[in-house]
């Protein structure tokens, strides 16, 4: 399936979706091979879940053209239903059912007999270790299982290529372990996986293709080394004692880079890309002497993929002449705002 | 974590009966298992039924037919009207909370998801329409003629269901929310009362009586009437209403999921 001669998974040339005035997808280019799970990142209203819904055929292209392991998704619609699996953004699972009727009645749907319903219901259960749960109705599945549930529906038909949109939004970190780990097992197996995310750290664990798009287009595509790699800044990182010296630290990292600083959530970290690497570091470690500030940890490290994001995606330049402690931004909108 | 191994894969599509039956167990299901909903619509169906027949009834004048008479008949043929709202919301919730997303991605034919639906409603609609003929008998009404003309009229009234039950279909659909598909299932509450089903239509103003007379619920009801005491008056302009709604709306729904 995989051979040099076997199209590409998904094969997108300016893909374009337009709802009323507001351009989705704005001319998305995008080729992915095959035997790779890719992830599809950026901030809320980037065009990722309309570009996974295109993909299922639940979304008309208004232009451009799509195909999915060399079927298009207009004129092909039957034979690209027929390879993918796709669990969405809300577990959609029948909450009076039981996990083990919820898995029965999509295998019959993807087209599987009685027997072979049971049989695939089963093993699904079996091996997202649902075997505890699948007999209740799934009303009572903590967010987790009912995920894990959904994802589950979306495997009963082996699908070729499987479509994950934003499969953890909304779980606690014990859920969003569990998904990871149901995903991280069905790559192993080959099969093909498209996840979307705005969590970059779940990109990171994850894939080993990431997309950024922003406004319905590619921002940059590759590896996340390739990527982190890309932007060709390191960043200086700074770890400090106490939390009332984090303002000042980012006022003198502003001031050397010329760029935002950030302040790391749950950390006394900041940290600010730095475009003269090494002599920046030298001048931010002098004037943090002349201030008298004692930090813990200093250093050039390479960005983190939350780095590279929000320089990818503009989210990440802010006025440098702002006065204040630097704003806490990661996965939010950031302090440029308007993004999403 | 070791590798997931997957089940075989499926050799083929699932047939059209197949696929509806699956959507249609699970519509079923759904319904037997919420108490609000298969308990709640028969509670509510006997207390409208209930309200007219002692509350209202007393002050509507139909004449030599006793009221009982003239309301419980209407009121079988034209209840899925108001316990049809619950099919719009259910439709809109299936869509919204990616119910219908997932459906959609399988390779199941459009048309089996109309008939699934369709086919579990319609079900759950025969359901109400017995249990509400049961409170009929129970608050006075008699069959005016023989049991067969009894049973013949209680047919229409199902093949009525199976008509109501596509135009919800069709409203949930297109509703932008499941709020909005209650909403929008109060229009069938004008169809319901400014008809000859709970008053005679000559008593309404003057202005109103041509809706009443030429919408479809007027002739619908007045067939269920008709064939109770024997005769086929308006059975089958009531016949050409019903054809007409399902030829029209089931395609539209069918686009509808074509094209969501």
């Amino acid at each position: 399936m995989t051979s040099p001669a076997s199209p590409p998974l998904i094969d997108a040339h300016e893909l374009t979706v337009r709802f009323g005035t507001v351009t989705a997808l704005d001319g998305l280019e995008l080729t992915a091979q095959p035997g790779r799970v890719l992830a599809v990142l950026g901030p809320n209203g980037a065009g990722k879940t309309t570009f996974v819904r295109c993909v299922a055929t639940l979304v008309r292209p208004d232009g451009g053209r799509l195909r999915v392991r060399g079927h298009d998704v207009v004129r092909e619609a039957a034979s690209v239903r027929r390879d993918i699996g796709l669990a969405g953004q809300f577990a959609a699972v029948e909450p009076t059912m039981t996990g083990r009727e919820n898995l029965e009645m999509t295998a019959r749907l993807f087209g599987h007999g009685r027997s072979a319903a049971r049989r695939a219901a089963a093993s699904v259960i079996d091996q997202l270790r649902l075997a505890d749960v699948a007999d209740r109705r799934t009303a009572g599945y903590s967010g987790g299982q009912r995920r894990r549930l959904d994802l589950g529906a979306s495997l009963v038909g082996s699908p070729r290529l499987l479509l994950l949109d934003e499969p953890t939004t909304g779980l606690d970190p014990v859920g969003r372990s569990e998904v990871w780990d149901a995903v991280r097992a069905l790559a192993a197996t080959g099969t093909d996986i498209l996840l979307t995310t705005h969590y970059l750290e779940e990109a990171d664990e994850l894939a080993d293709h990431v997309v950024v798009i922003d406004h319905g287009r590619v921002m940059a595509a590759g590896p996340p080394n390739e990527l982190k790699a890309s932007i060709g800044q390191d960043v200086i990182d700074v770890a400090v004692g106490s939390p009332e010296l984090l303002p000042a630290v980012a006022r003198i990292l502003e001031h050397v880079t010329a760029g935002p600083a950030r302040l790391q959530p749950g950390r006394q970290h900041v940290t600010a890309l730095a475009p003269g690497g090494p002599d920046q570091l030298a001048v931010v470690i002098g004037r943090l002497g002349d201030a008298s500030i004692a930090v813990d940890e200093i250093g050039l490290r390479r960005p983190s993929l939350d780095e590279v994001f929000l320089v990818l995606t503009g989210t990440g330049r802010v006025d440098s002449k702002r006065a204040g402690p630097a704003m806490p931004s990661l996965t939010a909108a950031g302090p440029a705002g308007g993004s999403s | 974590m070791t590798a997931i191994e997957l089940p075989a894969r499926p050799g083929r599509t699932p047939g059209l009966t197949t696929a509806a039956g699956q959507v249609a167990l699970r519509a079923l299901r759904k319904y037997l298992r919420t108490p609000g909903l298969c308990v709640m619509g028969v509670v509510q169906s006997a207390l409208f039924l209930f309200s007219f027949r002692y509350v209202f009834g007393g002050a509507i004048h139909t004449g030599a037919t006793r009221y009982v008479d003239f309301l419980v008949p209407a009121y079988v043929a034209s209840i899925v009207l108001f316990t049809g709202g619950g099919i719009a919301v259910a439709v809109a919730t299936d869509k919204a909370e990616g119910f219908t997303d997932r459906l959609l991605s399988l390779p199941v034919s459009r048309y089996a998801l109309v008939l699934g639906r369709t086919a579990a409603d319609s079900t759950t609609n025969v359901w109400s329409i017995l249990t509400t003929a049961a409170f009929g008998f129970l608050f006075g009404f008699r069959l005016p003629g023989s049991w067969q003309d009894g049973l013949a009229a209680l047919s229409l009234c199902v093949a009525y269901a199976v008509v109501f039950t596509v135009v919800f279909v069709v409203m949930g659909l297109y509703a932008p929310s499941a709020q909005a598909a209650q909403g929008m299932s109060l229009i069938a509450f004008v169809f319901a009362f400014i008809s000859s089903a709970y008053v005679p239509a000559t008593s309404m103003p003057g202005w109103l009586q041509p809706f009443a007379k030429y919408q479809p619920i007027t002739p619908m009801v007045d067939a269920v009437r008709s064939l109770l005491g024997g005769s086929t008056s308006d059975v089958g302009l009531a016949l050409a209403w019903s054809a007409a709604l399902v030829v029209v709306l089931a395609p539209v729904a069918v686009i509808r999921y074509r094209r969501p």
